[in-house]
């Protein structure tokens, strides 16, 4: 039984395009789902509709039976989190995390409990009589966190919590974050534009473009599997191919017919086929004597079938080293593609070479 | 190299001993003529005031008269501002500049913007007159309190609602909707949120409406009647009409005393608005008029602006078109007309041709005084500077009757006898305006990046080359808008011209006055019409500013 069911909400700032186009999903209780996209994609507006704060143009919003869909944001008792925090500039860090018991009418006894309770929660016992202007901006976060989830709210709402802090920082609170709302068991929805944060936090993850969802599922399989060519983009997947379905099951692109194990749709349509960064099983500098084959052997018979590798001729334009792995970018037939290896050795920027892609690695949308 | 460095000394110097002599000495005077009007310190003036319950009585009324005035003022500002800070629409950047052009209007063009509309033969008299055949003006607010207090919020509406406004549109929407997820609802949001959050707005508007108000002059004296007189009227009073020259001092030092500590308090409210708050979120803040509840209360908001601050102007206008038959412009037409009569009479086209040349030398003099003193603060490093500005900024905080009286008693013997120089009222403008000007540099000196200079010095640019390369095209408009505000600050200067300009070379506002203490028709509508040719030239000067200025740097 879900807890929260959005159906066909739209709303439109603009006659001519909507923010958000007839989007519908559901939210089990105790479950994290993932908002994910780039800016725009309407899912701040979309979670804006959730908390109220929005007031749909159409669709319908509905928590635990109820249909909540026009209901004033201060009676639904939902908790946010917002990008900049939106902490009470006014107000010391006990008033800010006091502030949603007090208006629920808490007596003080009560309030200073969960207030302490929560501080603990977030690591930051004897903050209360604290400044918000003085505090760090990871503390500013946790605060924002106390206080929304102070209330005890049947559903938290994060729009980019941590988007206002700095890229080593969000590393280390992505996992402490997850690690406080299991801990609470609180539904939350969550709204980022980071994958990495996406992929960190969240049980499922919706994929938004446009004002809808691409993609709805769990983060291995959307990873595994991208849904199209813009939550492949999205996901930070660069080799993207046209193509085209051939009556013999096969697929035809710029460098070549390929064929592919993933099932196809029928002859005659275009597709897209992603090629994984970790495609490339061989190489070997074009024009080379054939004995200097035997260098990269050992590799080609990691594919286990002829079949089951493609062999393209492209022009290495540049490597970049990038610690753990080096970033290969080739030119074939026109096509702009980038790798990644362990390592380096033999590859040449300007070089031609014949690459040994594993269609295992390939995808199509 | 010692001849550039005197030469930059004298430079410096300049605006320094301007001060000196123009404000310091006049004040100074006050005091020995307060303190010790025959040569040793007597204090019976001082004491006079405080044992004459009349004097106490008129502190009194200056007081809460401004205290009520800026109450009501803030009052029917919030929502304006609310309206202003958060909605979107169609042309709301052209009414927020009508909406402060009653600022810079003249008090005498107010005081008669207002017994057009409501005096005994104001519009709105008329009109009920004639429509419900009235033998007797059914509003008879004139020379009552609620005329006084209805000016004072037609002065400081805008100053309140920009102030406001400005504030709140940049205070953090997410902060109130933050506490409205934490379950307050939106009376609660605005009473424990939001008002908080504008209070240093509402304080720093408060106090700069309250001093206003406090130091009323023109409105009071000519609206208010006989019967009522703010600190800066009795001083006008007593110097002027009774010639009590040492009681006349001893209420201007506490009208001084007043002003600075008032002038004290709001520097350090806007300092605390300075205090950067909030960071803007990156979401539009401001919405568009959508729904009928937001259509009620943008247009309600509206109304209420345009009768507050249009009909008066309005009324203003169209009394000085009508005469006793219909539209005419004879009042106009009577300003370039010579009748001698009257001992006192001044040809109207020579107050206005008067007025246009003091404003033009007040612009030069304050251009100049304003330039080096602007430099002065922004240029040169040295521990003076925080003392400098606030220096610079005094006239702000002195009232233009006290200056008036001083320029009289100091000015007026040796030795330095400026009675009859034509100077003196450019002079007086000048004070009055030099802040103005500074105002509106400063901004624009600071945002230079001083590495700009240093580019254009390592691309062979001499320091003069660069300082017009870089500097100069920045500061033009800024200099601009302060030579504009100079120009309207001095054609609509009341309180200090009345004291000082000579008889026979009045200016419009005192040439209006005179009109005002002269019975009959003709006269009456010659003040209006002069008012509504004084409010065109303030207006248009007051649209150019807004055109030049960049953003809302310059204000105060």
């Amino acid at each position: 039984m879900s807890l929260l069911k959005i159906k066909a909400l739209t709303k439109s700032f603009t006659p001519d395009a909507s923010a958000v186009n007839d989007v519908s999903f559901e939210v089990d209780a105790g479950e994290i789902v993932c908002l994910l996209g780039p800016s725009g994609c309407g899912k701040t507006t979309l979670l804006r509709m959730i908390a109220g704060l929005e007031t749909p143009d159409s669709g319908q919003v509905f928590f635990a039976g109820q249909k909540i869909t026009n209901l004033a944001p201060h009676r639904r008792g939902f908790g946010m989190m917002f990008q900049d925090f939106a902490l009470f500039p006014h107000k010391n860090v006990f008033d800010n995390v006091a502030f949603g018991l007090q208006t629920r009418g808490n007596s003080p006894q009560a309030v200073q409990e969960r207030v302490a309770e929560m501080l603990a929660l977030v690591d930051l016992r004897n903050f209360e009589d604290r400044d918000i202007s003085l505090l760090s901006g990871g503390e500013q976060q946790r605060v924002a966190l106390a206080r929304s989830l102070a209330p005890g709210p049947q559903l938290l709402m994060l729009d980019e919590p941590l988007g206002a802090l700095d890229r080593a920082l969000r590393e280390r609170l992505m996992l402490d974050l997850r690690h406080i709302l299991k801990r609470v068991g609180v539904t939350a929805i969550y709204v980022t534009h980071d994958q990495s944060e996406a992929f960190a936090v969240a049980e499922r993850i919706a994929v938004m473009n446009a004002g809808r969802i691409e993609q709805l599922d769990a983060p291995p399989r959307i990873y595994a599997r991208p849904a199209s060519p813009f939550a492949a983009r999205f996901l930070g997947f660069h080799n993207l191919l046209a193509g085209n379905t051939t009556s013999s099951g096969e697929v035809d692109t710029v460098i070549g017919r390929l064929t592919l194990p993933s099932p196809l749709p029928p002859a005659g349509e275009q597709v897209t086929v992603l090629i994984k960064p970790d495609a490339v099983v061989g190489f070997q500098p074009f024009g080379f004597a054939q004995d200097r084959l035997s260098a990269v052997s050992g590799q080609r018979s990691a594919v286990s079938d002829r079949r089951s590798a493609v062999e393209v001729e492209a022009l290495v334009t540049a490597i970049s080293f990038r610690g753990k792995y080096y970033q290969v970018w080739i030119k074939a037939a026109g096509q702009r593609l980038m790798f990644e290896l362990p390592s380096a050795e033999g590859w040449q920027a300007g070089e031609t070479v014949r690459l040994t892609l594993n269609v295992e690695k390939m995808l199509v949308l | 190299m010692l001849n550039s460095k005197f030469l930059k000394l004298t430079f410096y110097a300049l605006p320094l001993a301007f001060f000196a002599l123009f404000y310091f000495y006049p004040l100074a005077a006050i005091f020995g003529l307060s303190f010790a009007p025959e040569k040793h310190l007597d204090l019976s003036a001082l004491a006079k005031l405080t044992d004459t319950p009349y004097y106490l009585k008129t502190l009194w009324f200056t007081i809460w008269q401004a205290t009520l005035s800026t109450l009501l003022t803030l009052l029917l500002a919030m929502p304006g501002a609310y309206v202003f800070a958060r909605y979107r629409f169609w042309s709301k950047n052209t009414l927020k500049t009508l909406s402060t052009l009653p600022f810079v209007l003249p008090t005498v063009v107010v005081a008669n913007a207002f017994t057009a509309l409501l005096g005994p033969r104001g519009l709105l008299n008329q009109g009920m007159m004639s429509l419900f055949n009235l033998s007797q003006p059914p509003v008879q607010i004139h020379h009552t309190i609620w005329m006084i207090l209805l000016a004072h919020i037609f002065y400081n509406y805008s100053v309140a609602l920009r102030i406001i406004s400005g504030y709140w549109q940049n205070l953090n929407p997410n902060v109130e909707e933050a506490a409205q997820l934490l379950g307050a609802s939106p009376i609660k949001v605005f009473r424990r949120v939001t008002l908080p959050l504008l209070m240093p707005a509402i304080n720093a508007a408060g106090m700069l409406v309250f001093i206003f108000c406090f130091s009323s002059f023109g409105v009071v004296l000519i609206l208010g009647g006989p019967q009522y007189a703010t600190l800066e009227v009795e001083i006008y009073r007593q110097a002027v009409n009774l010639f009590n020259l040492p009681t006349a001092a001893a209420l201007s030092i506490i009208q001084i005393i007043f002003t600075f500590g008032l002038m004290r308090v709001y520097s350090r409210s806007q300092t605390q608005m300075a205090r950067p708050l909030n960071r803007q979120s990156s979401r539009s803040l401001q919405r568009p008029v959508k729904s009928w509840r937001d259509r009620l209360i943008v247009v309600g908001n509206l109304a209420l602006m345009l009768l507050l601050l249009g009909t008066p102007l309005l009324a203003l206008v169209l009394r000085s078109f009508s005469g006793a038959n219909g539209l005419t412009l004879r009042y106009y037409r009577e300003l370039f007309i010579n009748r001698q009569g009257s001992l006192f009479f001044v040809p109207p086209a020579e107050a206005i041709f008067n007025s246009i040349a003091f404003a033009l030398a007040t612009v030069v003099l304050a251009a100049l005084l304003g330039m080096i003193s602007a430099l002065l603060l922004t240029r040169e490093t040295h521990r003076w500077r925080g003392w400098l500005d606030a220096l610079f900024m005094l006239p702000l905080a002195t009232s233009a009757v006290t200056l008036g009286f001083g320029y009289i008693i100091a000015l007026g013997r040796p030795p330095l006898n400026l009675r009859s120089s034509l100077l003196l009222v450019p002079v007086a403008h000048t004070l009055i305006a030099i802040p103005f000007v500074i105002r509106s540099l400063l901004p624009a000196m600071r945002s230079i990046n001083p590495k700009l200079r240093e580019a254009a010095a390592t691309l062979g640019a001499t320091p003069r080359r660069a300082w017009l390369a870089v500097d100069w095209p920045l500061i033009q408009r800024a200099l601009l808008v302060g030579a504009v505000f100079a120009f309207t600050i001095s054609m609509g200067e009341f309180g200090a011209t009345l004291f000082i300009a000579r008889p026979q070379t009045p200016t419009m506002p005192v040439a209006i006055y005179r009109f005002l203490g002269q019975p009959g028709a003709l006269n009456y509508g010659q003040a209006l019409a002069m008012s509504a040719l004084l409010m065109l030239v303030c207006a248009i000067g007051f649209i150019a500013i807004e055109r030049f200025q960049l953003g809302d740097e310059g204000e105060f």
